[in-house]
């Protein structure tokens, strides 16, 4: 049973006066007991539109001591089997399901990440002590893809201008360019040269110190499942879901605009600013309306993805269209 | 007498065998088996099929010149009225599913956006084909008319290839091996006659040369 919530079935959901974003997460994260009691449990479980286990089985354990967030969203949340389960994350494939049945034996441990460039305290830092850096928050963001549909994720992660403000940036560091983990042995994807691997991103320093800006190493209160970018990736929601690189192990503090993935295969399509806009399109997608994932009909874009309050001013006097 | 129902009869089995996939679809959709965004997966599947189908009906000419097969021919017609009806649900998908028939959106995503541009004249290249599928209509047009109207179909096939290649991101796989079997069926029919008339050229230059 990879997942009982059908979207055909979300409009009756939507109708019930106990609607899927109330169920408690603590009742959520019991539900396994639910399903133990047997089929007749399963079906009206079903019924109740409980997300169902991801592919691949088991959850991540728990995160302890996670604090509330800032810039919180109350807009219905997407059921983790849809989150954990429906992903762009080619390393392990190109479809949508690859990434949950592909990534389930990725090793996230032992497990370091690198800082490097124009920063005061260059150093390699093993992933449990850069997590002890930090208190863990819950961002509860939408996730715009480039695609035309979104969720509403709530992540666990710190921000990134904490750890930037750690590193010290020097004057001359304009940009941080981000390195994907580079593993052919374990990413099936990356056997093949459907992108040029390893994935790389970057962002403005002003976008990476922005409040907004996490770095995500869970999700519904649990750490990181591997489809989803483990042990840690980026989140930046006012911009389309590829700019969200994923199991990171390199940041490098640049003076210049660093090379982006997509925008490098295909450079009319995807730029390096990359922020949601539903005045300009991708020629494949229109980018003004979206599919919320579990939703019937489309609903608008919104400017920076809603964000606009928060970001807009970071592009002040920049032509979008042509920064696109 | 026999040999019509037996035409029937194998026409219908085709027909059942045809639906398969599209029942599959329906029960994956009832049973909320098409993941997280069913209206991508149905609309990705239904025109996977529809090439599929539009493909197999190319198929039956290629098997008479290469193998002297002529038992698939009657089979044709079916099979393009199938792709038909696939590329039918389809475009229902997008236009009624999709986009809930947002007319605006829709036109501005058959001018701005070259695969669905290529998509629709593909589907449009088709109707003529469906319309005068019947014996009647062949008798109308004469059959060398009919004949030539219905070489649309190559043009039809291309146009398809091309909508799923330009469709696709990054991973080209599946749209390529689509490329290549239709490349593989039109050079077929070249191959078949280029060869006789190489042949034929051939027993004349011999006869000449004694």
């Amino acid at each position: 049973m990879r997942r009982d919530a059908s979207a055909w079935h979300v409009t009756r959901h939507d109708e019930r006066a106990d609607p899927l974003e109330v169920t408690p997460l603590a009742l959520y994260l019991r539900r396994r007991e639910f399903l133990a009691l047997g089929a007749g449990s399963m079906v009206s479980a079903a019924a109740l539109g409980w997300p169902a286990a991801a592919a691949g089985g088991a959850e991540p354990p728990l995160l302890p001591g996670v604090k509330k967030g800032a810039f919180g969203t109350d807009e219905k949340q997407t059921p983790y089997a849809d989150v954990t389960g429906y992903n762009n994350y080619y390393e392990f494939g190109t479809d949508k399901a690859d990434p949950a049945a592909n990534a389930g034996a990725f090793r996230t441990r032992p497990w370091s990440v690198s800082f490097e460039g124009e920063i005061e305290h260059p150093q390699t830092v093993p992933i449990d002590e850069l997590l002890g850096w930090f208190t863990l928050e819950e961002r509860v963001y939408r996730m715009r893809c480039v695609e035309a549909w979104s969720m509403v994720i709530p992540w666990v992660g710190f921000p990134l201008a904490d750890l930037v403000r750690r590193l010290g940036p020097t004057p001359k560091a304009k940009y941080v360019a981000f390195t994907s983990v580079l593993d052919r042995s374990q990413m099936p994807g990356q056997r093949r040269d459907v992108l040029d691997w390893p994935y790389v991103e970057g962002l403005r320093l002003d976008e990476a110190t922005h409040p907004l800006t996490l770095v995500a190493v869970g999700l519904y209160g649990r750490q990181l499942p591997n489809q989803n970018g483990a042990p840690l990736r980026l989140v930046v929601p006012w911009k389309y879901g590829f700019k969200g690189i994923k199991a990171i192990t390199r940041m490098r503090f640049v003076s210049s605009e660093p090379p982006t993935t997509w925008s490098r295969m295909a450079p009319s399509e995807y730029g390096f600013y990359a922020n949601v806009n539903p005045a300009v399109d991708h020629p494949r997608w229109s980018q003004a309306k979206e599919r919320r994932i579990g939703e019937f009909f489309k609903r608008p874009t919104l400017p920076f993805n809603g964000y606009a309050d928060q970001v807009a001013q970071l592009y002040d006097g920049m032509d979008l269209r042509r920064h696109f | 007498m026999a040999g019509g129902r037996a035409r029937r009869l194998s026409r219908f089995a085709l027909i059942a065998a045809c639906s398969i996939p599209l029942v599959l679809l329906v029960a994956a959709a009832l049973g909320g088996r098409l993941g997280a965004n069913p209206i991508e997966a149905a609309l990705n599947r239904l025109g996977y099929w529809t090439l599929f189908f539009l493909l197999l009906a190319l198929l039956p000419t290629p098997l008479r010149l290469l193998f002297g097969w002529t038992w698939p021919a009657p089979l044709r017609r079916t099979l393009g009225l199938v792709a038909f009806s696939y590329a039918c649900l389809h475009l229902t998908t997008y236009v009624g599913i999709d986009q809930f028939f947002d007319l605006h959106a829709i036109v501005a995503d058959v001018v701005k956006r070259k695969f669905i541009t290529i998509g629709m004249l593909g589907f449009a290249l088709l109707v003529p084909l469906a319309l005068t599928s019947t014996d009647r209509a062949v008798r109308r047009l004469g059959y060398v008319r009919w004949k030539r109207l219905h070489r649309l179909v190559y043009l039809a096939a291309l146009c398809g290839v091309v909508h799923f290649v330009w469709r696709v991101k990054a991973d080209l796989r599946e749209p390529l091996v689509f490329a290549g079997v239709l490349t593989l069926l039109l050079a077929a029919r070249l191959a078949g006659p280029l060869a006789r008339s190489a042949a034929k050229g051939l027993v004349r230059a011999r006869s000449r040369s004694r």
